[in-house]
C-alpha cells in the first residue's frame, strides 16, 4: 500500500507515492536526492536530520513523510543559492570553525537558523539550550556557539576571501 | 606571508556547510541492494538453529546468508583468536553478526532481518574482568583454557623499594568503557564488477582496508579500490576491521549488484569497537618531600568477545606512558589481556594513553593528600627537568623527545586564579546555598606522531611512514595527494598551509586530495595524532624537493643561477634584483615543454612522491586545570571552568588546533562525568542507544580557557608534535581530581568515572568511601 504525497522542499514541489512508514528524512534523502540532511541515530537524539518544517526546526527522522504532505520543508541545501552568498549562519560556521567532520553540521545550521529566526541576538545560554537536541562529537560546542554568535552579530554576512581569515 | 601559524578558514567547509559533502551513504549507484544484519541477542550462547524461511518469503528480500551457506575466512585479527565474519556455532557478545539479509531497499532488508529466528543455548555470560578471571569461570575460548588470553609479567615488581619507602599508596582504578560514537556510524558500499571491486567506506585508513580486503578476497590490489570520501568522525574506531566491510564485497560479487550497508546507531553502539575498558592496580611509593620512589602498575585490559590487534596493544601503550611527566627511578609494569562477553575493544581517541595519564595523575593527587601538600607542588617536585631531554623512560618504546612541564604549569597558573578558587571553595563549604567547589589538575603527557619504523606495523599496518605526492599543474597550481585520511581534522587546510609556505604558491591554488587508493600513493592513514607530525612533514619534504627542481627551470628562463633565486607568493625572483622575476605559472608550464627546459631535465619533473619517515614518536604535553561545582542536594556535577595549556610544539593552524583540543577535552569530560557503556548480569547492553548513553550536548559543556606554549619536537623539521588526542588524555584526570578535591573534606579519596549525580549523591549521603 502506498500513499500519494506532495511536499515542497526548498521551494520545489516533490510528488511521490510512498510507503506510509517512510520517514521524512528518507524521503528527503532518497526521493528528493538531497543528501545534505543526515541520519546519526535511531532514537531522535542526535539532530543531524534537523530541517525546517513550515519554518520550525524538526527532526526529520521523527516525522513521517505522509505527515509533511502539502507542507514546506527547508533543508541545508535551501539555505543559500548555489552561487552564494552564504547565509550569515553558514558564514559564521566557516569563520569560527564551527565544524570539523561536518556530519552534524546541516542539523546545527538548521537548528541555528530556527533560533535566529526567533531571537535576533541570543545569549550564550540561549544558544546552548536551543541546541540541546543536536549532538556534535567533534567540536565541544564552544565554536558552534561562537559561530551562531557571529551570525547574530553579522546579519548581512561578510564576504571574506578564503585564506585571509579574520 | 607565512601561512604556517596563521588563522586560516578551512578549505573543507564550503561543501560541508552547503549540504554538498559526500559521505558514503550519499553515494548512489543504480541497482544497489541493501544489507541488514541479524545480530545476536545473547551474550554467550551456542547457536542451535537459524531459521531463515520466513525472511526469504518477505517482500523485497533477495537472500539470507549465514555461516552455513556462505563460506568466509575469519576476520584478519589475532592468531588463535580469529573472529568469524558471521558467527559459527557460538556467539560471544550481544550484537555479533549471525546472518545477513539482502533486499531491494533498507526497509525490506530490516523487515527480513526481523523474520530470522535464531535458537540459542545460553552458556553463562561474563561481563566483567573479575568474573572472567574467577576460578571455574565459563570460558569464551575452551581451546585456550583461560579467559586471560595474553599475560606480560614484570621482571621486577620493586616490592622491596615499595616496602622500604617512607610512604606508599595503593589504588584500584577503573577506566570506564566508552563508545567512540562518531556522528556517522559505519557505512559501506561495495561494487564488485568484472573489472574489480570498488569499496566506499567510512574509514580512517583506506590503503590499510584496501590491502586487507584484497588479500582476504584473494584478488590483486590493483583490482581493489577503496574510497573514503567525507568521513563523519572516527576517533580511532574506524581503523579496525568489522564484518560489514568484508560481507558487502562478498555479496556484491555473489549477486553482481552493488551492496550498501548503513549501520544504525543502535548497531553502532554494540558493533563499533569500544574504548578504555581497563582496570589497574597501582602502587606508588614516595618520600616525605613527595618525591616519587617507585611506581608499580598492573593493567587488566578487557578485550571484549574477540581480540583485535590494536586492542591487544592498548596495555603496552598505557604501561609505556605510566610514569607521565615525572622522574621515577623504579617503574614496574605488567598486564593481562582478558576476554569477556562484551563488544570488542580497540582504539578510541588516545588509545591507552588516557588510561596512563589518568592513573599517574590520580596517584600524584593521592601523594598530595597523604602528605597534606599542594598537588601543584607535588607535581613540580617530580617533573622531568627540561634539560634532561631526550629522556629515556622505563620503557624501551618511549624516549621523550622534548617538553617543558613546569612551563605548562606556570602558564596554567597564569590563566587561572588558583588562590581565589581555593578561598571560594572554603567559603562555599560553609554556605548551604552554595555548591561545593573542587579544583583539580593534570600535567599530562602522551605518545603521538605514530611513528618511527616498526611502530604501526605491530598493529597490522604496512608501515609507519606517510605518503605525500606533490604534483605541479601546468598553470602553476598544485595538487597534494596524501595517504593521511582525515575525518574532520582539517588536513586539506593544514597541508595546503604547509605547502604554500614551502612551494611559494598561493594557498588558494593548492588542493589536497585523499581517500582514494586508485589515485593516492600507498599510504597509512589518520590515527595516533600523526597527520601533521608525519604527513605534514612529508608535505614540506616534497615541496622543498619540487622547489629545488623548479628553480632550475626558473633560472633557465631568467638566465640566472638557481642558488640565487627565491620563491614567494607565486613568483621566482633573483635575490637582490627583485625586478627579475618569473611566475610560478610560467615555470610550471615550461616544465612540461621539453624544448624549453634545461637539457639535463625531464619534462614533467615537478612531481614527486615521498614516504615520510620520522625517527621517533613525539610527546605532546600540557597542564589542565578544572573547577567543578557540585550541587549539595542532588550531587549534580558541573564543570565551571576548564583551563587548558597545550604544548604540541609548532602549531600549523591555531584555529584548527584549538578545535582539536576542544573536541578532545569534550570527550574527556564526557568520560569523566557522563559516559559509560554498561551491561547487565546477562551481558545485555543497558546503554545501547543515545537515550541511555549520554553524549553531552551543548548545555552540558562549558566554554574553555585555552592557552599554549611551544616546545618543538626535534623529530621533524616543522617541530609539530600532533594534537588530535591531547584533550582526551588530559581532561579526565583534571576533572576527577577536581571532583575528589570537592569531596575531600568528607574523607573521599577516589571516585570512579563517570562521576554521575547518583554516585556523588550517595557519597554526600555518607554512603561511600
Amino acid at each position: 500500500m502506498t500513499f500519494p504525497i506532495e511536499i515542497t522542499v526548498n521551494g520545489k514541489s516533490h510528488e511521490a507515492e510512498v510507503d506510509p512508514r517512510t520517514l521524512l528524512v528518507h524521503f528527503i534523502r532518497e526521493d528528493c536526492q538531497l543528501t545534505g540532511t543526515h541520519v546519526g541515530c535511531d532514537t531522535s537524539n542526535c539532530g543531524a536530520c534537523t530541517v525546517l518544517l513550515n519554518g520550525e526546526a524538526v527532526k526529520s527522522c521523527t516525522v513521517l513523510a505522509v505527515q509533511a504532505t502539502n507542507q514546506e520543508v527547508q533543508t541545508v541545501e535551501g539555505l543559500a543559492p548555489p552561487d552564494g552568498p552564504y547565509t550569515p549562519i553558514q558564514e559564521g560556521f566557516r569563520q569560527e570553525h564551527g565544524l570539523q567532520c561536518g556530519y552534524c553540521t546541516p542539523g546545527m545550521l538548521m537548528a541555528g537558523t530556527a533560533l535566529l529566526n526567533e531571537i535576533d541576538n541570543p545569549t550564550e545560554g540561549q544558544i546552548r539550550e536551543h541546541l540541546e537536541g543536536n549532538l556534535c562529537r567533534c567540536t565541544g560546542y564552544e565554536m558552534i556557539v561562537r559561530s551562531i554568535q557571529w551570525a547574530a552579530e553579522n546579519p548581512d554576512g561578510i564576504p571574506v576571501e578564503i585564506g585571509e581569515g579574520s | 606571508m607565512s601561512l604556517v601559524g596563521a588563522r586560516v578558514v578551512r578549505k573543507e567547509d564550503p561543501n560541508l556547510i552547503s549540504g554538498r559533502g559526500q559521505f558514503v551513504d550519499d553515494v548512489k549507484i543504480a541497482g544497489t541492494a541493501h544489507m541488514v544484519f541479524v545480530r545476536s541477542i545473547e551474550a554467550h550462547a551456542r547457536i542451535k538453529d537459524i531459521d531463515v524461511s520466513a525472511a526469504l518469503e518477505c517482500e523485497g528480500v533477495i537472500g539470507v546468508w549465514t555461516s552455513e551457506n556462505l563460506e568466509l575466512a575469519p576476520l584478519p585479527g589475532v592468531p588463535g583468536l580469529e573472529r568469524p565474519v558471521l558467527a559459527k556455532g557460538k556467539v560471544r557478545f550481544v550484537g555479533e553478526a549471525i546472518a545477513v539479509v539482502v533486499a531491494e531497499n533498507q526497509y525490506a532488508a530490516a523487515d527480513g532481518a526481523e523474520l530470522v529466528f535464531v535458537d540459542y543455548e545460553p552458556l553463562g555470560a561474563i561481563t566483567s574482568l573479575s568474573e572472567a578471571m574467577a576460578e571455574n569461570a565459563p570460558l569464551l575460548y575452551e581451546e585456550i583454557g583461560s579467559n586471560v588470553v595474553m599475560e606480560v609479567p614484570s621482571p621486577n615488581d620493586h616490592q622491596e623499594t615499595i616496602d622500604a619507602a617512607p610512604h606508599n599508596v595503593s589504588m584500584h582504578i577503573v577506566n570506564n568503557r566508552c563508545a567512540p560514537a562518531p556522528m556517522e556510524p559505519l557505512v559501506c558500499l561495495a561494487d564488485y564488477g568484472p573489472s574489480g571491486l570498488t569499496l566506499w567506506a567510512s574509514f580512517q585508513a583506506p590503503h590499510h582496508l584496501r590491502n586487507t580486503v584484497s588479500s582476504w578476497l584473494g584478488i590483486a590490489q590493483d583490482q581493489c579500490r577503496v574510497i573514503t570520501p567525507d568521513v563523519g568522525g572516527g576517533f580511532g574506531a574506524k581503523v579496525n576491521f568489522t564484518p560489514e566491510l568484508f560481507v558487502a564485497p562478498t555479496l556484491s560479487k555473489l549477486l553482481g549488484r552493488p551492496i550498501k550497508y548503513t549501520q544504525t546507531r543502535s548497531e553502532c553502539m554494540t558493533q563499533m569497537y569500544h574504548g578504555r575498558a581497563q582496570e589497574q592496580d597501582v602502587d606508588i611509593a614516595f618520600d616525605d618531600d613527595g618525591k616519587i620512589l617507585a611506581l608499580r602498575v598492573m593493567v587488566f585490559q578487557d578485550q571484549g568477545g574477540y581480540a583485535d590487534p590494536t586492542g591487544m596493544g592498548l596495555p603496552a601503550l598505557t604501561t609505556t606512558m605510566a610514569a607521565g611527566c615525572y622522574t621515577i627511578p623504579n617503574v614496574s609494569v605488567a598486564w593481562k589481556n582478558v576476554v569477556t562477553n562484551t563488544t570488542p575493544v580497540a582504539a578510541y581517541r588516545g588509545a591507552g594513553r588516557p588510561e596512563a595519564s589518568y592513573l599517574i595523575e590520580r596517584a600524584i593527587d593521592q601523594i598530595a593528600y597523604s602528605l597534606e601538600m599542594d598537588p601543584v607542588e607535588v607535581r613540580r617536585r617530580n617533573y622531568i627537568p627540561t634539560e634532561n631531554f631526550p629522556y629515556a623512560t622505563h620503557s624501551e618504546i618511549a624516549v621523550y623527545d622534548s617538553g617543558n612541564f613546569a612551563g605548562c604549569m606556570d602558564e596554567l597558573l597564569n590563566i587561572m586564579d588558583y588562590d581565589a578558587i581555593r578561598a571560594e571553595q572554603e567559603e562555599n563549604r560553609e554556605d548551604p546555598s552554595k555548591p561545593l567547589l573542587g579544583v583539580g589538575f593534570a600535567s599530562w603527557l602522551e605518545i603521538a606522531g605514530f611513528g618511527p619504523p616498526g611502530s604501526l606495523e605491530g598493529f597490522g599496518h604496512l608501515g609507519s611512514w606517510e605518503s605525500v605526492q606533490v604534483r605541479i599543474q601546468p598553470d602553476g597550481s598544485a595538487i597534494i595527494y596524501t595517504g593521511a585520511s582525515p575525518h574532520g581534522q582539517g588536513t586539506v587546510t593544514t597541508f595546503a598551509q604547509i605547502a604554500s609556505d614551502y612551494l611559494g604558491i598561493e594557498f588558494d591554488k593548492i588542493s589536497v586530495r585523499h581517500g582514494d587508493t586508485a589515485t593516492i600513493p600507498q599510504g597509512i592513514g589518520t590515527l595516533g595524532s600523526r597527520a601533521v607530525a608525519v604527513g605534514g612533514e612529508g608535505v614540506k619534504t616534497a615541496s622543498v624537493k619540487i622547489v629545488e627542481r623548479a628553480k632550475q627551470v626558473a633560472a633557465h628562463l631568467l638566465e640566472a643561477n638557481p642558488e640565487d633565486l627565491t620563491v614567494e607568493d607565486g613568483n621566482f625572483s633573483v635575490k637582490g634584483t627583485p625586478s627579475q622575476t618569473v611566475s610560478w605559472a610560467e615555470v610550471a608550464w615550461t616544465s612540461f615543454r621539453p624544448l624549453e627546459i634545461p637539457e639535463d631535465m625531464e619534462p614533467g619533473s615537478l612531481d614527486t612522491t615521498v614516504l615520510q619517515q620520522v625517527p621517533n614518536f613525539s610527546f605532546p604535553s600540557g597542564a589542565y586545570g578544572c573547577v567543578v561545582e557540585i550541587d549539595k542536594q542532588t550531587g549534580d556535577t558541573r564543570i565551571r571552568n576548564m583551563y587548558l595549556v597545550d604544548d604540541c610544539g609548532t602549531v600549523i593552524s591555531p584555529l584548527l588546533a584549538e578545535g582539536q583540543v576542544h573536541g578532545g577535552v569534550a570527550q574527556g569530560i564526557a568520560q569523566a562525568l557522563y559516559e559509560e557503556v554498561k551491561y547487565d548480569e546477562n551481558g545485555q547492553p543497558t546503554t545501547g542507544t543515545f537515550v541511555d548513553y549520554l553524549i553531552p550536548a551543548a548545555p552540558e559543556l562549558p566554554n574553555f580557557t585555552a592557552s599554549r606554549i611551544s616546545t618543538p619536537t626535534p623529530n621533524n623539521t616543522l617541530g609539530a608534535k600532533g594534537i588530535g588526542e591531547s584533550g582526551s588524555v588530559g581532561a579526565p584526570p583534571a576533572v576527577i581530581n577536581a571532583v575528589v578535591n570537592a569531596l575531600r573534606h568528607l574523607g573521599v579519596t577516589h571516585v570512579d568515572m563517570p562521576a554521575t549525580p547518583q554516585k556523588i549523591w550517595r557519597i554526600l549521603q555518607g554512603g561511600a568511601k
